[in-house]
C-alpha cells in the first residue's frame, strides 16, 4: 500500500509532462482482470467481484519523475462471446496486461494465445506484460513461477506475479508498464484528443501519429 | 419483425384528439376527475404519444407463440390450483431424479464449461432443491443444458434430457405440449427454436403468465447473443453447449426470474416512474435531449428500478420488454458501478438480429443514478463518454442535479397520501404511456415472502381479467389476509390491495377517489411529455 501514495497524482502541475496511453487487459474470465484494476485505480478488493459486462473503461494517472503518465484503461470481459470485439480494445492500445490464474494452468494457455494474438494484431510497438494473478493462493498454486517467467522472457514480455487481493505487486506492475512507455507530451489538448480518438477508430492513422516516437 | 416493431410508432396518435387534453390545460386536466376510460385520456396518459411501443398487455409479448399452440394442453391428474400451495413433489418425478444423479457422475470431466456460482451448487436431490417455488430450465433442441435457476446444469443432464424427449414425443404427433399440471405442480413448455424452456411452478397462475415468464428468460438469452447467432451456433452443431457463450451471464438470469416475481412492471408490461416534480424532471429531460449524438438512439436514466426519463430518436420506440432487460442488465451487475460500461447488447423485441452498443455508467459512483446510451456504432464509446459529461454540466448548470439527489433519497409515497382507508397498496398502469405507478409497499409486504406473496395475488388477478376465452372487466376477491380488487378500461388497468376489512362497496368506491388522486399527482407520477432528439 505504501507505494500507492507515491505513485500517483490528482492534479499536474504545469511543468509535468503528460503522457497519455491506452492499455487493456485482456486473459480469461475470473482470473483477477477487474480486481487488479479496481486495486490499481480504487486501492480496494472485492472478494464478490462481479463478472464484467463488455468492458469497463476507467482512468488512472501514475507519477514517474517530471511525467504524468494517464492510463487509459479498457478492463475487458474475457468471456468467449465477446471475443469478436476484443480488436476494438486492443487496437491502437499502447500497452497490454495478459493476466492469468496461477491455480488455473488452462488461463495460463489462454494467456499465451492472447499474446499471440495481440503479438499477430496489435500495433508492433505494444509494450505487453504477463501478470500471475492470485498469487496469494500459493498452496493452490498449478503454474510455476519458472514457467512462466521463462516463457515471458522468451517472448519478451514483462513478467510479475500479483495478487489484487493484498495488492503485491499491482502498482509495481504498473509503474513498470509506465516506465516503458515513451515520453511524448501530450499535453497539448489537440493533439490529446486527436490521440485519443485516433486510438479507437483509425489504427493506422494512430501508428503514425501517436506519440510512440515511431 | 424488427422492422414492424418500431414502425408502429405512427398508430401512436391520440385517437380521441377532442377528448385528449391539451398541453397548454395541463390545469384543467388536472382538476377533470373523469376516470379516464377513454385510453389517451386516463390519468398518466401521455400528453405527446408514449415513449414505448404499443404493448397492451402480454397478449401483445406472446403473440408469437400463440398462433403454433393452438393444441391442447395435456392436463395430467390434479389441476386444482387451491391445493397448489401444499403439494410437493412426488411420484414419476422422483425417479427422474434418481436418474439424474447417476448422471452427473457419468458427465464428470466430460463438461468442458463449469458452473462458476457458487451459489448454484445446491445439491438437485436434496428437498430445498425440490421445494423452491419456480424452477425454470433451459436446454437446446439436442437436449443439452443451457440454464436451471437451482442446482448445476450437469447434475441435471439427464433430467433436461427427459424434458426434450417428452416434448419431442408429442411433437411427433403433430402436437404441441404446453403444460403438464400434477400434484398442485405445473410444468410448462415453451419450444423457441433452436431453444426449448420448461418451467416447473408451484403456483396458482396460469399456463399464460407462466409462458410470459418463459418468454422473459428466453429473450434475456436472445439479448445476449442476438438470434442470429443463436441460430448460427446450433446450425452448425446441434451438439453445441451454449453455456460457452453465456458463460458469466449466469446472474442476469437469476436476476431477471427474481425481479419476475416482484415487480408488476413485468407483469404488467410497464414501467415504474421515479416520483419527481415536473419542472425538475423537464429539465433532466431536455438536458439529455440536448446532449445528443449521431448514432445515439435511446438515452435513459434510471434510479434504481425506476425510469426517471427516456429520451428517445424521433420515430424509434423501445419495446418495454427491452427496457426490462436494459433495467435487468444494471440492477444486477455492480461491474457498472466503477468506471464507464461499454457492452454489445440485443433489443429482442427492436431487432433480434442485430446489436446495439450501450454506455451504461452511473452519474457518482455511489449514487443509484445511472445513465444508459444506447448506439448503433461499436465505436461511438467516447462520443457517448461525451454526451454524459455535457449531460451532467447541464444538469449542474440548471441545478436540477440536487433536487433529482433528493427526490432519490425518498420512498416513492406511502399509500395513505390517497386517503382512502383500508387501502393498503395499489398499482395503476395508464394503457397508452406504458407507465404504471404504485406506493411503497406497508409493513405486511415488505418481508420478501409476502412481498412475493402480494405479486403473486396482482398476477392471478392479471390472469383472470386477461383469460383469453373469458377475459373479465373487474374482479373482487375475499380472502382472510386482504381483499382484492382488479379492474380493467380501456385507459387502464388497476389493481387494489384492502385490508380484510374492507368491503366491496368500499373498494368499488376508492377506484374513483383513487383516479382522482392520480389525475392530481400526475405530474409528478407520470413522464406527461416524453421528448426526442
Ligand atoms: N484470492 C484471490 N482472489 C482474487 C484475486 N483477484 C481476483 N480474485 C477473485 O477472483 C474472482 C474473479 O475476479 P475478477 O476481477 O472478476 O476477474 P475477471 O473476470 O478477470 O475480471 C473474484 O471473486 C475475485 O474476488 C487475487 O489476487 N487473489
Ligand atoms: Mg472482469
Amino acid at each position: 500500500m505504501s507505494t500507492r501514495g507515491t505513485g500517483r497524482t490528482n492534479g499536474s502541475l504545469p511543468q509535468t509532462k503528460i503522457c497519455q496511453f491506452k492499455l487493456v487487459l485482456l486473459g480469461d474470465m475470473a482470473v483477477g482482470k477487474s480486481s487488479l484494476v479496481l486495486r490499481f485505480v480504487k486501492g480496494q478488493f472485492d472478494e464478490f467481484q462481479e463478472t464484467t459486462i463488455g468492458a469497463a473503461f476507467l482512468a488512472q494517472s501514475v507519477c514517474l519523475d517530471d511525467t504524468t503518465v494517464k492510463f487509459e484503461i479498457w478492463d475487458t470481459a474475457g468471456q468467449e462471446r465477446y471475443h469478436s470485439l476484443a480488436p476494438m480494445y486492443y487496437r491502437g492500445a499502447q500497452a497490454a496486461i495478459v493476466v492469468f490464474d496461477i491455480t488455473k494452468p488452462e488461463t495460463f494457455e489462454r494467456a499465451k494465445a492472447w499474446v499471440k494474438e495481440l503479438q499477430r494484431q496489435a500495433s508492433p510497438n505494444i509494450v505487453i506484460a504477463l501478470a500471475g494473478n492470485k498469487a496469494d493462493l500459493a498452496d493452490k498454486r498449478l503454474v510455476e513461477y519458472e514457467e512462466a517467467q521463462t516463457y515471458a522472457e522468451d517472448t519478451g514480455l514483462l513478467f510479475m506475479e500479483t495478487s489484487a487481493k493484498t495488492a503485491m505487486n499491482v502498482n509495481e506492475l504498473f509503474l513498470a508498464i509506465a516506465k516503458k512507455m515513451p515520453k511524448t507530451d501530450t499535453q497539448n489538448p489537440t493533439h490529446a484528443a486527436r490521440h485519443r480518438g485516433v486510438n479507437l477508430q483509425d489504427p493506422d492513422a494512430q501508428s503514425s501519429r501517436s506519440c510512440c516516437g515511431n | 419483425m424488427a422492422a414492424d416493431v418500431h414502425n408502429k410508432g405512427v398508430s401512436w396518435e391520440i385517437k380521441n384528439g377532442n377528448l385528449a387534453p391539451s398541453d397548454r390545460l395541463r390545469q384543467d386536466r388536472s382538476d377533470s376527475p373523469t376516470p379516464g376510460l377513454v385510453e389517451g385520456t386516463e390519468p398518466g396518459a401521455g400528453q405527446e404519444g408514449a415513449m414505448f411501443v404499443h404493448a397492451q398487455s402480454f397478449e401483445d409479448l406472446t403473440a408469437d407463440s400463440e398462433s403454433n399452440t393452438d393444441n391442447k394442453s395435456a392436463e395430467v391428474g390434479d389441476s386444482n390450483p387451491e391445493n397448489a400451495q401444499k403439494a410437493a413433489l412426488e411420484g414419476g418425478e422422483e425417479e427422474v431424479q434418481e436418474e439424474s444423479l447417476e448422471a452427473e457422475q457419468e458427465e464428470v470431466g466430460k463438461e468442458e464449461v463449469q458452473s462458476s456460482n457458487k451459489a448454484k451448487e445446491e445439491d438437485v436431490t436434496s428437498e430445498t432443491w425440490r421445494s423452491h417455488r419456480k424452477h425454470v430450465f433451459v436446454l437446446s433442441e439436442a437436449g443439452k443444458p443451457i440454464y436451471t435457476r437451482y442446482g448445476t446444469e450437469e447434475a441435471l443432464s439427464s433430467i433436461m434430457g427427459v424434458m426434450m424427449l417428452l416434448m419431442s414425443f408429442v411433437e411427433d404427433k403433430k402436437n404441441t405440449i404446453r403444460s403438464i399440471h400434477a400434484d398442485g405442480y405445473r410444468v410448462v413448455f415453451l419450444r423457441k427454436s433452436p431453444l426449448i424452456l420448461v418451467g416447473v411452478f408451484r403456483t396458482s397462475c396460469s399456463d399464460r403468465e407462466l409462458t410470459r415468464e418463459l418468454h422473459y428468460v428466453y429473450y434475456q438469452i436472445v439479448s445476449l447473443l442476438t438470434l442470429t447467432q443463436l441460430n448460427h451456433v446450433f446450425q452448425n452443431r446441434q451438439s453445441y453447449d451454449l453455456r460457452r457463450l453465456l458463460a458469466g451471464s449466469e446472474h442476469l438470469t437469476d436476476s431477471l426470474l427474481r425481479l419476475l416475481d416482484r415487480d408488476p412492471g413485468l407483469l404488467l408490461s410497464a414501467v415504474m416512474c421515479l416520483p419527481l416534480a415536473s419542472s425538475a424532471r423537464d429539465v433532466v429531460s431536455s438536458s439529455l435531449q440536448a446532449a445528443k449524438a449521431k448514432n445515439l438512439v435511446f438515452s435513459i436514466l434510471l434510479a434504481g428500478n425506476r425510469l426517471v426519463t427516456l429520451v428517445r430518436k424521433k420515430d424509434q420506440f423501445l419495446h418495454h420488454m427491452d427496457l426490462h432487460l436494459l433495467f435487468n442488465l444494471v440492477v444486477s451487475s455492480s461491474s457498472f458501478r466503477e468506471g464507464e460500461g461499454w457492452t454489445p447488447i440485443c433489443l429482442p423485441k427492436f431487432n433480434p438480429a442485430g446489436f446495439f452498443h450501450a454506455h451504461i455508467s452511473y452519474l457518482e459512483p455511489a449514487s443509484d443514478l445511472c445513465l444508459i446510451l444506447v448506439s448503433t456504432d461499436r465505436e461511438d464509446f467516447f462520443n457517448l463518454s461525451d454526451c454524459k459529461k455535457r449531460f451532467l454540466e447541464r444538469l449542474r448548470r440548471r441545478s436540477a442535479y440536487q433536487s433529482l439527489q433528493e427526490a432519490l433519497n425518498m420512498p416513492s409515497y406511502p399509500v395513505s397520501q390517497v386517503g382512502i382507508p383500508e387501502l393498503r397498496h395499489f398499482v395503476y398502469k395508464s394503457k397508452s404511456s406504458g407507465l404504471y405507478t404504485s406506493p411503497d409497499l406497508p409493513a405486511p409486504y415488505q418481508e420478501e415472502e409476502e412481498h412475493e406473496r402480494l405479486m403473486g395475488l396482482y398476477q392471478h388477478l392479471h390472469s383472470c381479467l386477461h383469460n383469453p376465452t373469458r377475459p373479465l372487466r373487474y374482479i373482487y376477491r375475499c380472502a382472510e389476509t386482504e381483499n382484492l380488487y382488479a379492474l380493467v378500461t380501456s385507459g387502464f388497468e388497476l389493481y387494489l390491495c384492502f385490508s380484510p376489512l374492507g368491503t366491496k362497496g368500499l373498494a368499488v368506491s376508492a377506484v374513483n377517489k383513487l383516479l382522482k388522486w392520480i389525475r392530481k399527482e400526475e405530474d409528478r407520477l407520470f413522464i406527461l411529455s416524453p421528448l426526442t432528439y
